[in-house]
């Protein structure tokens, strides 16, 4: 078990340095990070990364890198990258992580915000970015790279090799032996560890400051809760800007001790995640949405003895495999065919997953269809859902093992205080709230109440036995213009849990009915189609066919009729859609980062197209400007046939 | 940016080619220098890839002669072409589609493979280290070419623009001082034309490999190649940088027709 963090005492262990050298001297032989190079899965210890880090940390401080600076960090998941963190925290500075795939102006704006001076990156790419934008930096001083690939071309000073840098830091070590000890021991539990951007759904991204007694105690809650332990393995491949990256792979790894392993590129997850069968997974519902669609469509190309098999366990493991999980009461019958479909079935899928020695697999982010959350169950995977956000370092509520439900995200986690507000929207209090919003006191201000509790700005309800329920974002949620409630979120992600659909936005605020944008998952649909023999040329020529509208229809029709049994949210049946000829892209600001629809600017951009749904037209055109990946832009046009879907009485009308 | 050009390290002169009656190259001379990109260009059947394979050893020219590093070149066999260090890829593709695309480029390596048969049969003794060395260099080869989410896909399931890729990586294994490419980007969509390219650029620059391509792509010739060859019915119209052969009044008339 961890060291217990001792905020009391001077030389306790409760800042990430002091954990990190900490585990250097304790377990200095065990696997810290892990990172496959040449097709290798290279190892380095605890010691091994102490080293780099005291490296890093002295070659920084002779950079001219001081207390209170700012470090940016661009890049996909890799060891160096996590080091810099800790060595900027060693020198009192804070790390900055930014969503790597950004184009170079995005960052630009939390560069400027962040009052940059040094930035270290991954490779060639980022350097590039850095040096695109560099004229609107005239803080920038130095650019620190990872990967020298590609970079033997490049002669300005500013530019430095990680490795270099690291040589720099060994002499400055050697000089001063004393020197990095007394900066490690000036850092304070109350100092900001870490500057997480909130993805800015609504307006510019505000810099999130969080302190390290804030990241160790939600890590710390998060271990507990868990039984997380040393010999754990976690396959860190989710931005390091992101909240719950820095949560798991960072400050839990950190506190817990356990293994970080990166992967060897982005195209590589799956294969890295099955070759290292992570003890310890996360993952947004999205990710484990497209595995299941992947698993599907094999099993469908499958033969027919397989298909059979599959299927019928499948629906064993439906009937009683989330209760096994759980250990409630199953009879005998079940409890032998379930572990004859684990023997042939469950146990090899999950090996295909690479989910074979997960004890903890945990979604967020975004709520998941309850099907899709008793699927992994009920093969025998511990999945649960935690609620959380940047400002509370994605820790507010977890699901306790033995106490899960489906729709809810879980009780309190240990040191959380929860209140609901009159107007619904969920409060929180506990070790684990923001320090503040950067630079932003008049934000910090807003968003904690007087009595010290963060508003969420989601809107739930704690059910009879505490456990939370999230309907939708506060300010999402609206009426319709009869005064029935209207969660848009709620009918979207019901409607995503169908392996054809992969985004939806509702319309239906202060409307007379509700509506729908519909956004075809091109890899199920596509291979449905071929399997069916519909030859199409593209994606806006899929989304526009006859059949695949069909099926889109029935779907709608399938929601429609099962949204009739719950009163508070019958009058939310979609009465007409679309489905869009574009799929909804972060490049073309229609998604953030971590992919939400930025609902009003959508509903902006397509405008022309509400208009139709609302007005009854049968069909509409509609020409869209589209951003490339290599930044050229281009136009992509399409007549939407608008589709009316059945709808049904309501049975029972609220009283 | 800018690379050192050697000295002249393929010298043909005067080669000529017959097939029976058929006259595939007539009278051709031109050189190859080191460390540079040489393009040769034509219209169709005018003998591009004819002179390719007078390059490699494939076909043995009537007349003429070929000077590699200087000394003059006896009839030759492709293999030897392989164990003087000039790879190839070829215009259709030439790989081994139920074999992975690890093994296939690990075939690159053949040629400088010690042990036998036998002892890597039974990977035994030096055969077991030697396979390692060179595993690792297919490695390098593998994560230089950005292709490390297919290693152990059979290549036959790649789509084309990939497995152009890995016939490229096969070529590269064999860490040639000469690369020849029949036709690199030929049927590639815009995106993997500009992949292949990067690699090109980025093979002569960090290797220094000396590159001679046959690409039917004007824009790409222009823009990579060092100097351009231009052939027409077997014979050699131009010859020079890219905006001199840009602006010859007989290249012009070759490819888009006298009315031009």
């Amino acid at each position: 078990m961890p060291d217990q963090a001792n905020f009391g005492s001077v030389d306790g262990l409760h800042t990430f340095p002091r954990l990190l050298f900490n585990h250097a001297k304790t377990r200095a032989n065990a696997p810290a990070m892990r990172e496959k190079h040449l097709g290798i899965w290279q190892t380095w210890s605890w010691a091994d990364v102490g080293e780099r880090v005291r490296a890093l940390a002295c070659g920084l401080s002779a950079l001219g890198f001081k207390r209170g600076d700012n470090l940016a960090i661009i890049g996909d998941n890799r060891p160096h990258l996590y080091m810099m963190m800790t060595a900027a925290q060693c020198l009192g500075g804070v790390p900055v992580p930014l969503y790597q795939d950004a184009v170079a102006s995005e960052m630009l704006f939390v560069l400027q915000d962040a009052g940059i001076r040094f930035v270290v990156v991954e490779d060639q790419e980022q350097v590039d970015k850095m040096l695109e934008v560099r004229e609107q930096l005239p803080g920038l001083e130095h650019v620190i790279y990872d990967d020298p690939r590609g970079m033997r071309h490049y002669t300005q000073t500013f530019l430095h090799d990680i490795h270099e840098l690291m040589e720099m830091g060994r002499i400055h070590d050697r000089n001063h032996p004393d020197f990095l000890n007394q900066e490690v021991e000036q850092g304070h539990f109350d100092d900001v560890s870490v500057m997480l951007y909130t993805s800015g759904t609504t307006g510019k991204p505000k810099g999130v400051c969080q302190t390290h007694g804030a990241f160790i105690a939600a890590a710390q809650g998060g271990v507990e809760v868990d039984h997380m332990a040393a010999d754990g393995d976690i396959l860190c491949y989710l931005p390091m800007a992101w909240v719950g990256d820095h949560l798991f792979s960072y400050a839990q790894a950190l506190v817990a001790g356990f293994t970080i392993n990166c992967p060897e590129s982005g195209d590589t997850v799956m294969t890295d995640l099955r070759e290292i069968g992570p003890t310890y997974y996360f993952a947004p519902p999205r990710v484990f949405e497209s595995l299941l669609t992947s698993v599907m469509i094999r099993m469908e190309d499958a033969g027919a003895i397989k298909r059979k098999l599959f299927h019928y366990f499948m629906d064993v493991a439906k009937r009683c495999g989330a209760e096994i999980l759980d250990g409630k009461p199953v009879s005998m019958g079940d409890r032998l065919n379930y572990a004859l479909g684990n023997l042939i079935v469950y146990g090899p899928l999950r090996n295909v997953l690479g989910l074979s020695r997960v004890r903890v697999a945990y979604t967020a982010g975004a709520a998941i269809g309850p099907e899709l959350f008793r699927f992994y169950r009920s093969m025998g995977i511990n999945l649960k859902q935690f609620y959380g956000q940047t400002e509370t370092c994605a820790y507010v509520c977890l699901q306790p093992d033995g106490a899960i439900k489906f729709d809810s995200v879980g009780q309190p986690a240990p040191g959380v205080e929860i209140k609901i507000a009159d107007n619904g929207e969920v409060l929180v209090k506990g070790p684990m709230l923001l320090k503040e919003y950067y630079k932003r006191p008049e934000d910090t201000a807003e968003s904690i109440n007087a009595d010290g509790y963060f508003m969420t700005g989601d809107a739930g309800f704690l059910d009879e036995d505490g456990h939370l329920k999230i309907i939708d974002r506060a300010k999402d949620v609206g009426k319709l213009s009869n005064g029935a409630m209207f969660a848009p979120n709620y009918i979207e992600n019901k409607l995503k849990f169908f392996q054809h659909i992969k985004e939806v936005v509702c319309f239906g605020h202060q409307r007379d009915m509700v509506c729908a944008f519909v956004n075809i998952d091109v890899g199920a649909v596509g291979n449905w189609a071929e399997r069916r023999g519909i030859s199409y040329s593209g994606y806006a020529d899929l989304a526009g066919k006859p059949e695949v509208l069909e099926l889109i229809r029935e779907c709608v029709e399938q929601i429609n009729a099962g949204l009739i049994h719950d009163t508070m949210v019958a009058d939310s049946q979609i009465h007409r859609f679309l489905v869009l000829h574009k799929e909804l892209d972060p490049d073309d600001d229609e998604l953030t980062r971590t992919r939400k629809v930025r609902r009003n600017f959508v509903a902006e951009k397509y405008k022309v197209l509400i208009d139709a749904l609302y007005s009854g037209k049968a069909n509409q055109f509609i020409e869209t400007e589209v951003k490339f990946e290599d930044g050229r832009r281009g136009k992509v046009s399409a007549d939407l046939k608008i589709i009316d879907a059945k709808t049904f009485p309501i049975v029972k009308k609220a009283a | 940016m800018s690379k050192k050009i050697g000295d002249v390290i393929l010298d043909l002169q005067n080669i000529s080619l017959r097939f029976g009656g058929v006259k595939a190259l007539t009278d051709i001379s031109f050189n190859v220098k080191q460390h540079e990109i040489r393009a040769i260009i034509g219209p169709n059947g005018a003998g591009k890839s004819s002179m390719l394979n007078v390059i490699n050893g494939v076909y043995h020219p009537q007349e003429g002669k070929i000077f590699w590093h200087g000394n003059e070149r006896k009839k030759m066999e492709p293999h030897m072409a392989a164990q003087q260090n000039i790879a190839r890829t070829f215009q259709n593709i030439a790989l081994f589609k139920g074999m992975s695309v690890l093994d296939n480029i690990m075939t690159g390596r053949i040629t400088k493979m010690k042990s036998n048969f036998i002892e890597h049969a039974l990977w035994f003794g030096r055969a077991k280290n030697e396979e390692l060395e060179h595993r690792k260099k297919v490695e390098e080869v593998i994560d230089f070419l950005e292709i490390q989410h297919i290693r152990k896909t059979p290549v036959g399931r790649l789509p084309y623009g990939l497995q152009k890729r890995v016939e490229l990586g096969r070529a590269l294994a064999a860490e040639p001082t000469m690369l020849l490419l029949d036709e690199p980007m030929a049927g590639m969509n815009v995106e993997e034309k500009q992949d292949m390219c990067r690699f090109i650029l980025d093979v002569n620059d960090q290797f220094g490999t000396t590159i001679v391509l046959i690409e039917h792509d004007m824009g790409v010739v222009m823009d990579i190649s060092d100097r351009v060859v231009v052939l027409d019915y077997g014979k050699k119209i131009g010859d020079g940088v890219p905006d001199v052969v840009k602006n010859s009044e007989e290249v012009i008339k070759a490819y888009l027709g006298a009315g031009h």
